[in-house]
């Protein structure tokens, strides 16, 4: 009897076994995660999604300020676009020098950087993971998802808006790319993820698609100002047609100063004005100047957290004497300054005259022997994270001010250079009203007045306009001036007194990390 | 003792009742004794030849019973000793018994079954608790620290209760885990920590542990298959024994000293300094104190480890039941840990033995109490000349640096008060957990040949913890603002885990002796079943004053990361003429961390072993004792280490401190994570050859074995081409590893006689690791992939694999000296010859792991005393001093914002001036850590019978850590990963212990 009910246990025993091995125990799902099926299943999981897209230009991770990374292989604080692309744009000029020590920091300046730099590896993916996040969200936004998801009417219309956005962001991206690294691989909405290795496009491929996708959501993006502030409209894709038509030459070997000055023109008479104070472009309630401001990159000292953008800017370019508390922060972070060569292109550099110049200079030098040392160099006061009222941001350790990736300064200036350089389309005249626009604003009054422009003062006025706001290697390669002798700033090429460096210098290197991991990249030349 | 006087009493009683019926018996006296240290065996088993008549030996090894007149002979045996007869004289017997040593015939766990060690074919180590190290061990991996050849035990530090780093053959894995998988009575431990301990082995009390084995190569670990890659280690729990109750009691006190401090200037050094290079403004920042602030976060500290343990049997059910309290300070001061044990087993037979069940469960209940080690970094770098505190009372009366223009008060990104980090910060934990098992083994009753064997068993644990830091501490003064804009200071933080980890196994065994072909088979099949679930719970932030911060609630209260795993897996053992034996093991896993159609995996095995000293040519050579030869061959797997769910992609939405606005609403964001659909195993193939010698009538014994293993698709985080995944990094099977080293093992036994006998052990290792394959495709313009962040600058790393190189080779620059022998400042080799000097000029530079490891220990018993001490040494093995590249420069001192922090003294032999970036990856600071350690050194005294015989009483001193000889300039040559960076020290620890068995 007992013998049995053992044998009956040991049968029911194995009986259980059997039962749990069922495979489905191995079918598991994280408790706090969800699928792309049920995310897009509502339209405000699209707008959800759609933040993403966007706010990957403004935060580096799910967690802010860090702590949950979307770019692997580089310190979190340290991948964020536009803190990356700023570096790559500025400190490989005479504009900006940079005291710190972080692996490749320096290389910018000295103009040696590698196709392992760690910061120009970040920028590229950091690019390339907002294409992705662009091509994703473009294929979940198709027709026929929408409507196999039952998605209709304003919904639809609204989503439809994002995927154009979408496009617009990913343009914006390879253009990005096309500027800094030239022929890069190419992926779209049409190409799988995971499996698949990107063909390399020619820089004139990458050209012709910006362009033609640009042209093509024209039509589908809502109209220039019209759209909520922080998303992408008609007037910001002219502007980006108009910043790659200028470069066309450089891309491409053919110029487009025609449509460069069309499309600065489509958005100059699309009613943008100036901001009344220059100083107010770089405050912590610049989002005041959608009159401006086409496209910006938004932060908030609460809810956008990170250790990027404006935040960057802030507290990297305070140091020496300054007080944190009187710029809206808690402390400095002591690193980047000027070289001599930009103070010197404005009448007086404590902005009496023209008061874009904006400099602190108490206590520092105006050459730079050490450029680790902050003191060498004017420091700049540009990004204030206080209110145009002088009241401090929301949060003193991550600043309030949005950073405009087009605003209407750069447009006029566009427009004026594209004349200059013999555009069919538009009049001396009318760019130097424009740029007269830009000097009254500055001056506060006529006196400022030009009755003549060339090109070089246009890449001056550019630089006393946009300095620090990601323009100038791109400025100095299209004049001729970034790697050759006829420019040279203090420690350019790695020399006190500046030297030319290799032609090839012009195009970044292709991080050696893709080159590894994707058969069809070849190498830069001179990498 | 009642228990024991009280049936004492009832014998003699019965005795005096029985004898006159038994009057033409005889009685029988005598002592058993160990023939090689003269100890007393307790509980040895005395019975007359051919009948059950008999007992066991009490705590002083005597016998005594009567025995009828027609005995002639006494059966002595003992667990672990070779049985002895001997003839029933006159007066009192002394029966010395030889230890089964080269312990051929005990019986070795290995895994789903036990094997006689003789009959072995794998690589399989077998150390039980008389060879375990002694001392005040907290955490069980360190009792076997240095005892085995091939396993590298590394402690993580010198912080109470401190986990250690465990290699087997160096690992198998770059990205996935090198971590053995550890099994506690049939319960394969989950890989993952547990929240607020500092080490989760450390809940097991060392002191219920019998035996470890260790399992080395794949002959042997392929029957874990997916998760025998890095080897397994068994660890099995001191069970009870049929018998009158046996009482232990054992008490340890221990002092821990700090050793070796990182060596700074002093004040005046750093006074030298500072005024020999400062402007006059860094001058005037320098102070008057002369404070060595490494002193005042140390102490001396004291712990005490008192374990009670009763076994026995009741009603025919042995038992074990023990009790161990711990309390252990740390020698960073306001550290302890606090632990309280309880185990029990129970190990009850029915029906004629044909059921055996064993019960087990271990309880452990930890308080914790975490130093800031925050302050091992600050007190190397915190200004000298400061005072320990202000004099006033802002910032707890702690000196600070101080800048009345910021919102704080406090200068931005000064280092703070070494003591007021320390002290200001409370961080507690209480961790429960408990890991029980029940297996039952029924022998089936129409078929005595099979067994039937279950077991069921889990592994919870619940862990809560609080953070707490005061509002005064300037490390988290005004660390934000409420509301209402108010700034709120100080931390009080809350973190809760729960662990439920359940485990079913089912298998058959079955064994027959085939008298006809004088073979032995023994078949084994069976399934498993083990899931892991952990929750974790979610927490917002909130200031001392239980203010919550604005936007830190967390999205989720808690997380449930769960994996499970599902297994069949067989083994076969044949043994043909006690002389030839093949073991195949076979094993199929599914793992829910791999998509359906890459989740299953196979993992065979085969081995073979001969034991060439039954052949005949080998029977007459008196010389060899043993000898036997094992070669084996099998297939491992690894999936620890990776992600839960990476083979779909899944959206998480972002916390509320990352939302991004439109208009003027801001949205949490859906974030796709980035997956690899076509993630599976990483497989590794191990080959192992093997001699087992015993020479000299097994007085001198060991192995020498050779091992090759060669992993492939290494799960290794890859860079995924640009453009084709949410990561631009993600664990992939891509790349290929080899490890190939000898190991060399001797235990002898020079000496031994009456009064004297000496053991010796020694065991060398040499392992040699090379990565093979790494990218999908080859590029030699790719060096590798970096990893090993260091301290300095943002974003540097020191470490990189490299196809070609051994795994985390380092990854620097090559420094340039002047004539007399000193480093340059800012001056590498332009290995490259490009002109300029750039990362394409970084290269492959040693590395950490040691090519050579060496165990070495010795143990004297010269009457009732012994002696002995454990030494470990590491050969070419080298580190990256974090501390001194990222202290040791000018800039570190004249800090460029506006403060002055101390360092290594490097900077007095280098003037380092700490410009640029390059110095920090220099190869002037990777420096040989080749050491040789004195682990243990210990001397005992066996009293013997105490307390009118009824006791037996050991006492122990010993020191851990006594000395290390190492020409490495940091403080300690033996740090984790290869990179010394504000590393707890070890201490030096005295203790002295007490062994009462009654």
């Amino acid at each position: 009897m007992k013998h049995n009910f053992f044998k009956k246990l040991m049968v029911i025993g194995f009986a259980a076994g059997t039962l749990v091995s069922c495979s489905k125990k191995l079918d598991l799902t994280p408790t706090n995660g969800t699928t792309a099926a049920i995310v897009y299943s509502t339209p405000l999981g699209y707008t959800q999604a759609m933040a993403k897209v966007y706010g990957s230009f403004a935060l580096t991770g799910n967690t802010g300020p860090a702590g949950n990374g979307d770019v692997q292989g580089i310190d979190e604080g340290t991948s964020d676009f536009y803190r990356l692309y700023w570096k790559a744009q500025e400190l490989s000029t005479d504009e900006a020098v940079v005291a710190w020590g972080d692996p490749g920091i320096q290389d910018f300046h000295k103009m040696n950087w590698t196709s392992d730099n760690p910061m120009l590896k970040g920028l590229y993916y950091r690019s390339y993971y907002q294409i992705t996040l662009c091509n994703d969200f473009i294929n979940q936004a198709s027709d026929a998802n929408l409507s196999s998801r039952g998605i209709s009417g304003a919904d639809a219309d609204k989503i439809k808006k994002f995927r154009a956005e979408a496009r617009f962001l990913r343009a914006y991206q390879y253009a990005v790319l096309m500027d800094l690294f030239g022929p890069v691989p190419m992926a779209t909405e049409k190409d799988p993820l995971g499996s698949f290795l990107p063909p390399q496009a020619k820089r004139s491929e990458v050209f012709s698609y910006v362009e033609s996708e640009l042209k093509a959501i024209e039509a589908e993006l809502v109209d220039a100002k019209a759209n909520e502030y922080g998303r992408a409209d008609k007037a910001a894709a002219w502007s980006l047609l108009s910043r790659i038509y200028l470069n066309a030459a450089v891309y491409t070997g053919t110029p487009k100063y025609t449509e460069a000055a069309t499309y600065a023109k489509k958005v100059i008479d699309a009613g943008y004005t100036l901001v009344a104070n220059y100083p107010w472009l770089m405050r912590a309630d610049n989002d005041l100047n959608t009159n401006e401001f086409i496209f910006s990159i938004r932060y908030d000292g609460l809810k956008t957290q990170g250790y990027g953008g404006t935040t960057f800017l802030c507290h990297a370019s305070l140091g020496g004497s300054q007080n944190a508390g009187d710029y809206g922060l808690d402390f400095a972070w002591g690193g980047i300054r000027t070289t001599k060569n930009l103070p010197a292109l404005f009448p007086d550099v404590t902005g009496a005259k023209d008061k874009r110049a904006q400099f602190y200079t108490s206590g520092q030098s105006l050459d730079i022997n050490d450029l680790t040392s902050f003191k060498d160099g004017y420091a700049i006061t540009k990004f204030i994270n206080k209110t145009r009222a002088g009241a401090n941001g929301t949060n003193q350790t991550f600043v309030d001010i949005d950073m405009p990736l087009f605003r209407l300064g750069e447009v006029y200036l566009n427009y004026a250079e594209a004349v200059l350089r013999g555009s069919t389309v538009g009049d001396k005249a009318t760019a130097i009203t424009y740029i007269n626009n830009l000097r009254v604003r500055a001056y506060g009054n006529t006196t400022g007045n030009v009755a003549d422009i060339d090109l070089n003062f246009i890449l001056d006025e550019r630089a006393r306009e946009l300095y620090w706001e990601g323009f100038r290697r791109t400025d100095l390669v299209r004049f001729g001036k970034f790697v050759e002798s006829s420019y040279l700033w203090p420690w350019k090429g790695g020399v006190k007194d500046g030297t030319s460096v290799g032609d090839f210098r012009k195009l970044f290197p292709i991080p050696s990390s893709d080159v590894s991991s994707n058969v069809n990249l070849k190498q830069n030349p001179g990498y | 003792m009642n228990i024991k006087r009280l049936l004492f009493v009832f014998a003699t009683a019965m005795l005096a009742f029985v004898m006159p019926a038994l009057a033409q018996d005889k009685v029988v006296t005598g002592k058993v004794t160990d023939s090689k240290d003269g100890t007393p065996l307790v509980g040895a088993t005395v019975l007359v030849k051919g009948t059950t008549i008999g007992m066991s030996t009490d705590a002083t090894g005597s016998f005594s019973f009567k025995v009828p007149a027609s005995a002639t002979t006494l059966v002595i045996s003992s667990v672990s000793y070779t049985a002895k007869e001997v003839a029933i004289g006159t007066g009192s017997l002394s029966v010395q018994l030889d230890q089964a040593n080269a312990a051929l015939n005990e019986v070795v766990v290995i895994g789903y079954g036990s094997a006689r060690k003789k009959d072995l074919t794998g690589s399989v180590v077998s150390i039980s608790a008389k060879d375990f190290n002694k001392g005040a061990i907290t955490t069980p991996e360190q009792l076997i620290a240095g005892k085995a050849a091939g396993v590298q035990i590394t402690s993580n530090g010198g912080a109470p209760g401190a986990g250690s780093t465990i290699r087997i053959r160096g690992g198998a894995s770059l990205n996935a885990s090198n971590d053995p998988l550890i099994v506690v009575d049939g319960v394969p431990l989950s890989n993952n920590g547990i929240s607020g301990q500092a080490n989760p082995l450390s809940l097991i009390n060392p002191n219920d542990i019998e035996n470890f084995t260790i399992l080395k190569d794949a002959s042997a670990t392929a029957i874990y298959g997916a998760r025998g890659s890095n080897g397994v280690i068994l660890i099995t729990t001191k069970k009870g024994a049929k018998g009158t109750p046996k009482f232990t009691f054992s008490s340890q006190l221990a002092i821990q000293t700090p050793t070796k401090q990182v060596d700074v200037m002093s004040a005046d050094q750093f006074k030298a300094l500072v005024n020999k290079n400062g402007n006059a403004a860094q001058i005037a920042l320098l102070g008057t104190a002369n404070t060595n602030w490494q002193d005042q976060i140390y102490q001396t500290a004291i712990g005490t480890d008192n374990n009670f343990g009763v076994s026995g049997a009741i009603k025919n059910i042995p038992y074990r039941v023990s009790l161990g309290y711990l309390n252990q300070d740390g020698i960073l001061k306001s550290g302890n840990l606090e632990r309280t044990s309880l185990a029990i087993n129970l190990s009850p037979k029915f029906f004629n033995d044909h059921l055996s069940v064993n019960l087990s469960v271990l309880g452990t209940s930890s308080k914790s109490k975490f130093a800031n080690e925050g302050a091992i970094g600050a007190a190397v770098t915190f200004d000298p000349t400061k005072p320990v505190t202000s004099g006033n009372n802002r910032f707890g009366g702690y000196w600070e640096w101080l800048d009345p223009t910021s919102i704080s008060g406090l200068k931005g990104l000064s280092p703070k008060n070494p003591v007021g980090i320390l002290l200001q910060n409370d961080n507690r934990s209480k961790v429960q957990r408990s890991v029980g098992s029940a297996q039952i083994d029924y022998k089936l009753h129409f078929l005595p040949d099979l067994h039937v064997k279950m077991n069921a068993s889990y592994d919870i644990s619940h862990s809560e913890g609080t953070v707490k830091v005061t509002d005064s501490a300037a490390s988290s003064y005004k660390r934000f603002q409420d509301a209402a804009n108010v700034y709120k200071s100080g931390v009080s933080n809350n973190y809760k885990q729960d662990v439920s980890n359940t485990f079913l196994q089912l298998y058959l065994n079955y064994v027959k002796n085939f008298k006809s072909i004088d073979s032995r088979l023994d078949i084994m099949g069976g399934y498993e079943y083990n899931n892991y679930l952990t929750t974790n719970y979610n927490y917002a932030d909130y200031s001392s004053d239980g203010t919550k911060r604005p936007n830190s609630d967390p999205n989720f209260a808690f997380d449930k990361p769960e994996n499970t795993i599902l297994s069949w897996f067989g083994r076969m053992n044949f043994t043909i003429q006690d002389k030839y034996i093949i073991t195949a093991t076979f094993r199929r896993d599914g793992s829910s961390r791999f998509s359906p159609s890459n989740r299953w995996g196979n993992f065979p095995s085969g081995a073979f072993a001969w034991k060439m000293k039954q052949e005949d040519f080998l029977k007459d050579v008196d010389v060899i004792s043993d000898l036997k030869f094992r070669i084996g061959y099998g297939i491992t797997g690894q999936q620890d280490g990776i992600g839960n769910y990476d083979y779909i992609t899944n959206y998480f939405k972002s916390e509320t401190t990352a939302q991004y606005p439109f208009g003027n609403t801001f949205y949490q964001m859906y974030r796709p994570a980035g997956y690899y659909a076509n993630r599976k195993w990483e497989q590794t193939a191990s080959f192992n050859v093997a001699l087992d010698y015993g020479l000299f009538n097994n007085r001198v014994t060991g192995s020498i074995e050779y091992y090759n293993r060669k992993t492939t698709d290494l799960l290794n985080l890859i860079t995924q081409p640009a453009g084709t995944n949410f990561s631009n990094q993600i664990v992939a099977n891509v790349g290929d590893m080899e490890n190939k080293g000898v190991e060399f093992s001797l235990n002898a036994t020079p000496v031994r006689n009456k009064n004297l006998v000496w053991d010796f052990g020694f065991n060398i290792t040499y392992n040699q690791n090379t990565i093979t394959k790494l990218t999908i495709s080859e590029d030699p313009n790719y060096p590798g992939n970096l990893y090993g962040g260091i301290s300095g600058g943002t974003g540097n790393s020191i470490l990189i694999n490299s196809v070609g190189f051994p795994r985390g080779s380092f990854y620097a620059y090559q420094q340039v000296y002047d004539k007399a022998g000193n480093p340059i400042d800012n001056l590498f080799a332009d290995r490259n010859r490009d002109g300029l000097v750039s990362d394409k000029d970084l290269y492959r530079y040693k590395n950490p792991d040691p090519k050579v490891f060496l165990g070495l220990n010795s143990n004297i018993t010269y009457n009732k005393w012994n002696a002995g001490f454990v030494m470990r040494a590491h050969l070419d093995n080298y580190l990256y001093n974090n501390v001194a590249s990222s202290t040791g420069t000018i800039r570190n001192v004249l800090n460029p914002l506006n403060f002055l922090s101390n360092g290594s003294t490097d900077v007095l032999a280098t003037n380092f001036s700490g410009n640029g970036s390059q110095y920090y990856l220099s190869d002037y600071y990777i420096q040989n850590a080749s050491f040789l350690r004195m682990d243990n050194i210990y001397v005992g005294y066996n009293f013997g019978k105490i307390f009118h015989d009824k006791a037996n009483l050991r006492l122990g001193a010993n020191v851990q850590n006594a000395f290390v000889i190492t020409k490495y300039k940091g403080t300690d040559p033996e740090i984790n990963g290869g990179i010394d960076n504000n590393f707890y020290p070890r201490p030096r620890t005295y203790a002295l212990s007490l062994n009462l068995d009654f």
